[in-house]
């Protein structure tokens, strides 16, 4: 809306004022409807490789929307956020493996463990300015990396975890049961997706876009800004390790690689694609992501070069990302419609 | 009250704040002068906690601000607007007015509910409506001119409702017309809200006209305090900084 009003801000005009509730009855009316879509989906198209598509949507955009809580909302450029992607993944993993509790039990422990780690290493991290932050969180995503592949007794090391996550069903639900996967699944993402609009958009999120735009003047309010900083990294690394937990479920196995830097690479990648000034973006990047991904890897094998080309039209030529573009775009239309 | 006793602080060698003792009545209205580099704004970094002080003591009514954060200090009652008009580019004028009053009632971690609360509607129209803001309330921060910018940053500390108010030149970057405009702006604002304001100046025509109370700084120390005729009689003054401007003639 912000975007919108500066666009035409030129007359002051009496606009109706922000007003909280409707917002949030819209934001429920929206995710269900986006639920009872998804949950649709596989009577309409009975296509296996679509259900599979939405599933990896859910586990990265679950990723890249919790990364853009950072990213876009708090101004804090995290380049090891997948190393919460990676713990979510071995951590459920193993669990299930090692211990044998029921599905919810380990999601809740994962989240736990999640959580601890989360504080610790944003308590060191978010102290730190732009670029050492970067640096630093980059520094601790290799330290997770390096633990996993020289950890063999544990984690299987550059083997990840093999032998399958076992799935054993709980109130109902049978996670080895393709169908029922893909649902819990859309529940988990549409569920994250909506907690997180609704931190976006709570007075905490407000407090948040401060810091983004000035910090010092947000601690000149009385804001402590450490402390703001470290309530989101921590809450976006539990996103991110739910998404984190989807993946290893559809895989059924947790891999060095998702917690690699190359995660961390990607999630930014995907904001910078799909845009970080709506709450959206990232989402819309991930699918322009998965699918640049698959089909350019079944066309090339030097999909690394065409993805690079890719990330520089977005980033010289449009300036921003697809979702910032379209929602410019029709503020653009809608004001000529007007004059 | 505020005051301040003792003050110091020193950067390598040069001392910026040089042993300042103050006293500021409640709901008195002080205009700080001095050359550049006399520490002025150092002064005002010190008191909100932005600097921590070498030594001394900063007493808001009776408790001691020194070493403090500057959220500590501003929940106690001690607000400030900058030199540079220190605002949030993305913002409309009334969500930063909104999230303000959040941030002052302790509400600015709320996650369970939906920005804006009810309960901050008010203070926040207050505000707005006190600076002459409210017809662009919908305006970005961004898009706002450099006038009402400035006027953005004294409503953004003037909304917490601050017991003591420090202006770091309220009219810096203005033209004349504009400078009037914004000093009889504060003149109004100090005699409405009934709070402490001290604010830097540096054009000696409006410092003497609205200014009951001068404290003139000079490398760090106290040159001189006292009313308008006061300051202009004093042959310290008139020596350090007076003599040496255009307003020479004026003075004497």
């Amino acid at each position: 809306m912000t975007e919108l009003q500066a666009g035409q801000g030129a007359q002051p005009l009496e606009v109706p004022r922000i007003d909280a509730r409707p917002q949030r009855y819209r934001d429920v009316l929206i995710a269900l409807a986006a639920f009872a879509l998804l949950a649709l989906l596989p009577f309409i198209f009975g296509s296996k490789q679509l259900l599979d598509f939405v599933i990896r949507c859910a586990a990265y955009g679950l990723f890249a929307t919790s990364l853009n809580l950072l990213v876009g909302y708090t101004g804090l450029i995290s380049f090891g956020h997948g190393m919460f992607f990676g713990l979510g993944a071995y951590g459920f993993g193993l669990m299930m493996q090692k211990t044998g509790v029921a599905i919810p039990v380990a999601f809740v422990a994962t989240l736990a463990m999640t959580f601890v780690v989360a504080v610790v290493i944003g308590a060191i991290c978010v102290r730190l300015k732009e670029i050492y932050f970067a640096f630093v969180t980059l520094a601790f995503q290799m330290l997770i990396h390096s633990t996993i592949l020289s950890w063999q007794s544990l984690t299987g090391g550059d083997q990840g975890l093999r032998g399958g996550i076992p799935r054993p069903p709980f109130l109902g639900i049978d996670l080895s049961n393709h169908l029922h996967l893909y649902i819990t699944s859309c529940a988990l993402l549409v569920i994250g997706l909506f907690l997180m609009r609704q931190i976006a958009q709570s007075p905490f999120g407000y407090t948040l876009r401060m810091i983004r735009d000035n910090a010092t003047r947000a601690s000149f309010i009385g804001i402590d800004v450490w402390r703001a900083k470290l309530t989101i990294f921590v809450l976006a690394a539990l996103f991110a390790a739910t998404g984190g937990m989807i993946m290893a479920l559809f895989v059924s196995g947790a891999y060095p690689e998702f917690a690699y830097w190359t995660i961390s690479g990607e999630g930014i990648f995907i904001n910078m694609l799909g845009g970080v000034t709506t709450f959206l973006g990232p989402m819309v990047g991930t699918m322009l992501f998965l699918i640049l991904n698959d089909t350019v890897t079944r066309l090339t094998e030097y999909h690394g070069i065409v993805l690079g080309i890719v990330i520089l039209f977005f980033a010289i030529g449009l300036r921003k990302g697809l979702m910032d573009f379209a929602v410019e775009w029709f503020a653009q239309r809608r004001g000529e419609g007007r004059g | 009250m505020l005051k301040i006793r003792d003050l110091s602080k020193s950067f390598g060698g040069v001392k910026a704040t040089d042993n300042v003792s103050l006293d500021f009545a409640d709901g008195s209205l002080t205009a700080v002068i001095g050359p550049n580099g006399a520490g002025k704004s150092t002064f005002f970094n010190l008191i909100t906690g932005a600097l921590r002080p070498d030594a001394g003591q900063i007493l808001l009514n009776g408790v001691d601000m020194a070493g403090k954060t500057p959220p500590e200090i501003v929940r106690h009652g001690i607000g400030r607007a900058f030199q540079v008009a220190s605002i949030f580019p993305s913002l409309t004028v009334e969500e930063t007015m909104l999230a303000a009053v959040c941030a002052d009632q302790r509400r600015a971690g709320v996650m369970h509910r939906r920005f804006p609360l009810a309960e901050t509607r008010d203070r926040a129209e207050h505000a707005m409506e006190l600076l002459g803001l409210a017809n662009k309330r919908n305006r970005t921060a961004a898009t706002l001119s450099h006038g009402d910018q400035k006027l953005l940053d004294i409503a953004l500390a003037l909304v917490l409702e601050p017991k003591v108010l420090l202006l770091d030149e309220p009219t810096a970057g203005m033209g004349t017309e504009e400078r009037w405009r914004m000093i009889d702006k504060v003149r109004e604002l100090w005699e409405k809200q009934k709070i402490t304001v001290v604010f830097i100046e540096h054009d000696m025509d409006i410092v003497f006209k609205i200014a009951p109370e001068i404290v003139v700084l000079c490398y760090g120390r106290i040159l001189a305090t006292g009313t308008p005729e006061a300051i202009r009689r004093n042959e310290a003054v008139i020596e350090a900084y007076l003599g040496s401007d255009d307003h020479a003639g004026a003075v004497a």
